[in-house]
């Protein structure tokens, strides 16, 4: 220590006294240098890039150079929207369709599991239930989405599994089945997780006075459980719904020919035609707007 | 495939021009042509925009040692995305990429937006061993100047299993027969309407197709309606060569559009698949190595185009890359590396089999036959695709 004060003597003490003076007399200044670079690195990198996209969504693209023609235009949104060649409005509702399905989906799949997680288990198979609701996460998003291509296969362990029973074959390879499973099953930990903490955070002693009222399960569930872990549900459904609806990896690995979703189409048009690309990228941003609205009218965000 | 911003580079790009002005390299240059009659003293580096593995290091590690020219690589995910580097940052390569490996898709329009320069083939030794339909092809070379050397090219086959499809096909009218409902795939690329055009041009000669990349309005509904009946009969449009593969050892698919990598992958596994040039012929693809405008090495980048088309280093290339070479010096080569890939590759074939290619090239409104300009363009065929697949 004596060390130390030696080292600073002299000017640098003095100067690292001064600020940290002037901090203290003016709070605000402290505030501000504080908040400052994560403030800066907030706009510079997440809200300009955004920016950009919404900027360039109204712009065209030269057909011949791919490159981008700055005039203001609502040409793109027009391709969109185009009832006369519904080309992208139906590509948009299948994406809002299977990512919908997905969500419901991994709620259901994932309530139980986090209920068992959270009020049955002891502590050693909580951890054990942890890691392995997050094992595929540590694994590659990549492999896990193209070994469900070997197991739904015309000659994988599935129709080996199901032939061995006497079943005629499963046709679900390149389908919109097999996107809907690999979808719930990729997207499931962020389901989990929500409403694990969710049901956690529920006082144990709400479960006993609403059994002391003589009420059952299923009415305990309804009117006491699901009002107060429903913030967590959708929480976990933000995540299931809108990673759904920006994927296009799956689409083109498990998918069928019927299959294209608006990632699949973003990633296309990406490098031949950047302005239709932006464009199509804002309608999960509105659905995902809407659908948040919808959410705050049902009351998820009041318990945050 | 991946995003760019635009302009990110613009004091980058100004710094190594001005850098790359000031080292301006020195090169023999012929007074009439205009171009270079020798190659010079290489400076030390180069700089490529290429298809992944294209300066693999099995065989550019050499090149490196031999010249000195360090080697910097950008690998680009699409022809559209290769134009946009170059062109982009003040176009000519920026000052700063000096050799991109084009496609016929990308190359007239790196040529016509003035991005890249003629080379003098005389240069390059191995240009005059070249198969014919390389030497002058007409994807990168316009009024007898060549803006670049082909490197290697490949073919869009037909693919079917000889266990399961009897029997065997000879025509383009297997892929949109109903007999193999659901046990069809087709690869997700617009440029793929080009084999419908060229099955149509043959089949329904009363549309008068000229050139499958060249198009009419009537003639593109043609082509738009033939691939919208196909769809139902499709198992899935691929999207990855090696992705692909699956299709057949899995037996989701027994007959489809693909590549001579994914067949020769397959019988290597034994899978029993073979594949044909069906009798309407094929559009395949042909890529470039172009100079661009700025270089600043131009003299590793001669450098590179001496060394590329050798034959040990196209049979290296071919094998790693799973295409074929222009210069068919490189077929014993090739065997000596992979059994059979000379032949697997079509590098022994008759001259006339490349000739009959119909290469990839860019769809444009202005079309060459007949001085029509009511052709539908790249931007049609993206929007008509779309409409197709999605």
């Amino acid at each position: 220590m004596a060390i130390d004060v030696a080292r600073e003597a002299g000017p640098l003490r003095e100067a690292r006294l001064r600020v940290s003076a002037a901090f203290w007399r003016r709070p605000r200044l402290k505030l501000l240098a504080l908040l400052v670079p994560p403030v800066a690195a907030f706009v510079g990198v997440y809200a300009t890039s955004l920016g950009a996209l919404l900027a360039s969504s109204f712009w065209t693209s030269d057909a011949f150079t791919a490159q981008i023609v700055h005039s203001w235009s609502l040409g793109q949104f027009r391709t969109i929207f185009s009832f006369h060649d519904p080309t992208y409005l139906r590509i948009a509702a299948r994406t809002v369709e299977i990512a919908a399905a997905v969500t419901v989906t991994d709620a259901l799949l994932a309530f139980p599991l986090a209920y068992y997680m959270a009020r049955i288990a002891t502590r050693r198979q909580r951890s054990l239930l942890f890691v392995l609701v997050l094992l595929p996460l540590w694994s590659s998003y990549l492999v896990r989405i193209y070994s469900w291509t070997t197991i739904l296969s015309k000659t994988g362990p599935l129709n080996w599994i199901v032939n061995g029973l006497g079943l005629p074959d499963t046709h679900l390879a390149y389908t919109n089945w097999a996107m809907w499973i690999v979808f719930s099953y990729v997207w499931l930990p962020f389901m989990v997780l929500p409403i694990y903490t969710a049901i956690e955070r529920v006082p144990g002693s709400f479960l006993e006075a609403s059994a002391d009222l003589g009420a059952r399960g299923g009415r305990t569930f309804r009117s006491v459980l699901l009002p107060l872990v429903f913030p967590g549900v959708v929480a976990g459904s933000i995540f299931t719904f809108s990673l759904t609806l920006g994927d296009y990896i799956t689409p083109a690995l498990v998918g069928g020919s019927s299959s294209t979703l608006i990632g699949s189409i973003v990633a296309e048009q990406s490098a031949s035609n950047l302005a239709f690309a932006a464009a199509f990228a804002t309608v999960p941003i509105a659905v995902m707007a809407v659908y948040l609205a919808i959410a705050r009218r049902l009351g998820a965000f009041e318990a945050l | 495939m991946r995003k760019r911003i635009r302009g990110r580079h613009l004091v980058f790009v100004a710094l190594v021009a001005l850098v790359g002005a000031l080292v301006a390299p020195t090169v023999g240059v012929s007074k009439s042509s205009g171009l270079p009659t020798s190659i010079g003293k290489g400076e030390g580096a180069l700089s490529v925009v290429e298809w992944a593995a294209y300066t693999d290091k099995s065989f550019a590690t050499k090149f490196e040692k031999q010249t000195g020219c360090k080697i910097t690589r950008k690998d680009a995910g699409s022809s559209n995305e290769m134009f946009n580097i170059i062109h982009g940052g003040g176009g000519g390569g920026g000052g700063q990429y000096d050799l991109v490996s084009a496609s016929g898709d990308a190359s007239l329009r790196l040529i016509y937006a003035g991005d890249v320069v003629p080379v003098n083939v005389k240069l390059i030794p191995s240009w005059k061993d070249f198969l014919p339909a390389f030497k002058s092809p007409p994807n990168n070379t316009v009024k007898g100047l060549h803006y670049g050397i082909s490197i290697a090219w490949g073919p869009n086959t037909l693919i079917y299993n000889t266990k399961k499809v009897k029997p065997a096909p000879t025509s383009w009218a297997a892929i949109y027969d109903p007999k193999y409902k659901g046990l069809i795939t087709v690869p997700n690329n617009p440029i793929q309407m080009a084999d419908a055009a060229l099955y149509l041009q043959k089949s329904q000669p009363a549309l008068g197709i000229k050139d499958p990349y060249e198009l009419t309005k009537p003639q593109f509904d043609a082509v738009v309606s033939l691939l919208k009946k196909q769809k139902s009969l499709l198992k899935r449009y691929w999207v990855y060569p090696a992705d692909n593969i699956k299709d057949y050892t899995t037996g989701d698919s027994v007959i489809g559009a693909t590549w001579p990598y994914q067949t020769l992958s397959l019988q290597g596994a034994k899978v029993p698949v073979k594949e044909i040039i069906p009798k309407e012929g094929v559009t395949g693809w042909s890529d470039t190595w172009m100079l661009t405008k700025r270089a600043p090495h131009p003299n590793c980048a001669y450098l590179w185009m001496k060394y590329a088309p050798t034959p040990q280093v196209q049979a290296k290339q071919a094998n790693v890359f799973g295409e074929t070479p222009v210069n068919p010096k490189a077929c014993s080569f090739m065997n000596k590396i992979v059994k059979g890939s000379c032949a697997g590759y079509h590098l022994n074939a008759p001259a006339s089999y490349a000739k009959s290619i119909r290469f990839w090239k860019t769809p444009i409104a202005d079309c060459g036959w007949g001085g029509r300009k009511d052709c539908m363009d790249i931007q049609a065929w993206n929007n008509a695709w779309a409409g197709i697949t999605g």
